[in-house]
């Protein structure tokens, strides 16, 4: 086959509904981020907690949905991450804003160790190990005396009163101080999602992304052709525990006060980003989309009825799982082909270039 | 002499977690099942217990016995209608619909019970003790290390005596074949996991009894026997055994160096354990 004849071919991920909904999604970031000037404070803190729990399930879908890694101990990324930037806040003296990123790089050092044990570790032992560290973190930061120990402590007040960006905020929309430091948060949840999306869609476009299709779907089926399981795994873990990290620690600049069992909780960091993850679609990036939006939904109609709420979480759940495993959005793309972020590679043939040689007949 | 104390006071502690993990072994070993639910089911056996010790005014240890061809129905039930269903190379499904079945019966029993400790009260034995040599032992551990191994007797003569022990061998080594051999892999699964209920009955009897409980208090018991499990390696129920016991004498060391360390010191011994031998000290069944 001649290179001008090779050249008439196009391997491209992008449909027609990828394309049209890349310009809606612009247009949405826009809005968001002009949402503070339109919107109540009250919703600009329903906002950030929608987006945060997002960017928690984006990286936990990455973890068990693309990589294959169930952990049910990503709460110890929370933990830490908001640790640490209470660590680099209180004892430090930093900016909360900027202790963000101190909270990820701590996630990841937790991260680096614990992958080396729990990757010796299969399936299930995997889950169980990661629970098991993450429940060491907790017990070994409730020892932390200087952190409050067991019982916790609160951010102090001049560093949540001056929190980088927060004056320039209070200045431009004529708004109070806790008010501006919402608007902030919510601001740096926004590119936290949009980053951690990003990161992730262009991660499954790469050729690393299709050698970890290939690990899920058969590892050793992968490894035979050459892609490097382990490495592929670590990054991913690492990439996720840095997510994870960042995202506890901007949610605890939002809460300012923390504590080892909140901190730490598996319900709050684990349970309900599975949900998330399940009932919207595991293994898409639309998946936790929806799913937030469902949890959002659900937990606003229930609000007045407590334990029900989780107790239908949970059988929603399990009835996903049994009848729909690949969730709400999967259930969807199954009937209408619509794909919002397409990972799978068409292979495009210009008109009138039909190769005389190859296929079955050739 | 402390030590010593320190030491048998912790092998009685294993045995409660042996207890715990035994019928978690059972259903992870012929099934490779992880039921994280297992810890909830203790806590909701525990609850239907105390439920016939006051309603019935029976003895705990007689409504233990009521209770038991009651949890076998249920975790039969469960087995057929919904975890059958998710069995398959993936270990995702079963993971999840166990969590989620975990949230469904924590958060029914706050609904049922509130959020309120409860204890079983058995009439004085609770406080009753022994002396053993130099050591005072409790009654109510002692008791319970009995039935452990007592419960796990039963469960080694259940596999290697019985044709329903072959078939749970057999289903556990090689589902396929088993099934060409005119066994229905499904119903095994079934009975399997109602057996393992009866275990989970027992350490409900022990949990309640001992300690006070509310609807809260699984996971924290699931992870202690899934430590067991892990630490004495799949398909070994002596090992099971072995694991509850490493973690409840690291639980009382680490106790008796530092109160604060207590449950952390049970994880490191899991963590050690693991990091040395990643299958666990016994394995007897392939992963």
């Amino acid at each position: 086959m001649s290179v001008d004849a090779l050249s008439s071919f196009r391997v491209t991920t992008g449909t027609r509904a990828s394309g049209a909904f890349a310009l809606v999604a612009a247009a949405l970031i826009v809005i968001a981020f002009a949402a503070p000037l339109f919107v109540s404070r009250s919703v600009i803190q329903n906002l950030f907690f929608i987006l945060t729990m997002l960017a928690l399930a984006q990286n936990w879908n990455l973890l068990a949905g693309y990589a294959g890694l169930v952990s049910v101990g990503q709460q110890a990324f929370v933990g830490i991450g908001a640790y640490a930037m209470f660590g680099a806040v209180i004892l430090g003296g930093m900016d909360p804003v900027a202790a963000i990123a101190v909270g990820g790089v701590a996630a990841v050092l937790l991260a680096i160790p614990t992958a080396f044990f729990v990757f010796r570790l299969y399936g299930a032992y995997f889950a169980i190990g990661t629970w098991v560290i993450a429940e060491v973190a907790r017990l070994v930061v409730a020892q932390w005396k200087s952190l409050g120990g067991g019982t916790g402590t609160s951010l102090p007040r001049d560093a949540t009163r001056s929190i980088w960006g927060q004056e320039a905020v209070a200045a431009l929309f004529g708004v109070r101080g806790p008010h501006a430091a919402d608007i902030v948060s919510y601001w740096l949840a926004l590119v936290l999602v949009i980053a951690t999306i990003g990161f992730i869609y262009r991660l499954l476009r790469s050729r690393q992304g299709l050698g970890l299709a290939a690990v899920r779907d058969n590892q050793d089926a992968a490894r035979s052709v050459g892609v490097d399981a382990l490495r592929l795994k670590t990054l991913v873990y690492l990439a996720a525990a840095f997510g994870t990290g960042l995202v506890g620690a901007l949610i605890y600049v939002q809460k300012a006060r923390i504590s080892p069992d909140a901190a730490f909780s598996v319900v709050d960091w684990t349970a309900y980003v599975i949900f998330i993850v399940v009932i919207g679609g595991i293994g898409t990036i639309e998946g936790p989309i929806v799913g937030i939006i469902v949890l959002f939904l659900l937990q606003n109609a229930l609000s007045d009825y407590g334990s029900w709420y989780l107790l239908l979480l949970g059988l929603i759940g399990i009835a996903v799982m049994l009848f729909a495993p690949r969730g709400l959005w999967g259930f969807f793309t199954d009937r209408t082909g619509i794909e919002l972020f397409p990972v799978r590679r068409n292979l495009i043939v210009a008109p009138g270039a039909t190769p005389d040689k190859g296929g079955p007949h050739g | 002499m402390s030590w010593l104390d320190t030491v048998v006071q912790g092998v009685l502690l294993g045995g409660l977690y042996a207890l715990f993990a035994a019928g978690l072994s059972l259903v992870f070993g012929i099934m490779r099942l992880v039921n994280l639910a297992h810890g909830d089911l203790i806590v909701l056996a525990a609850y239907l217990i105390l439920v016939l010790v006051t309603a019935l005014g029976l003895n705990p240890f007689v409504a233990a016995l009521v209770a038991m061809p009651i949890m076998f129905a249920a975790g039969w039930a469960l087995q057929r209608l919904v975890l059958n269903r998710t069995l398959g190379d993936d270990i995702l499904p079963p993971l999840l619909v166990t969590f989620g079945l975990s949230i469904v019966i924590q958060n029914a029993l706050l609904e049922g019970f509130s959020a309120d400790s409860r204890r079983i009260y058995a009439g004085g034995i609770e406080t009753a003790s022994l002396a053993i040599g130099p050591v005072n032992v409790g009654v109510m551990p002692l008791l319970t290390l009995a039935s452990a191994v007592l419960a796990i007797v039963a469960l080694n003569q259940l596999f290697y005596r019985t044709s329903l022990g072959r078939a749970f061998r057999a289903t556990s080594d090689d589902p396929v074949t088993a099934g060409l051999m005119g066994i229905r892999p499904n119903r095994i699964f079934a009975q399997a996991t109602g057996v393992a209920m009866v275990v989970v009955t027992i350490a409900a009897l022990y949990l309640g009894t001992r300690a006070n409980f509310d609807p809260a208090t699984g996971p924290s018991r699931l992870i202690y026997a899934f430590e067991a499990v892990i630490i004495g390696g799949l398909g070994s129920l002596w090992g099971t055994l072995a694991g509850g016991i490493i973690i409840g004498v690291a639980q009382t060391v680490g106790a008796a160096v530092n109160p604060e360390w207590q449950i952390l010191a049970g994880h490191v011994a899991f963590l050690a354990v693991l990091l040395a031998r990643p299958r666990g000290l016994f394995p007897r069944a392939v992963d």
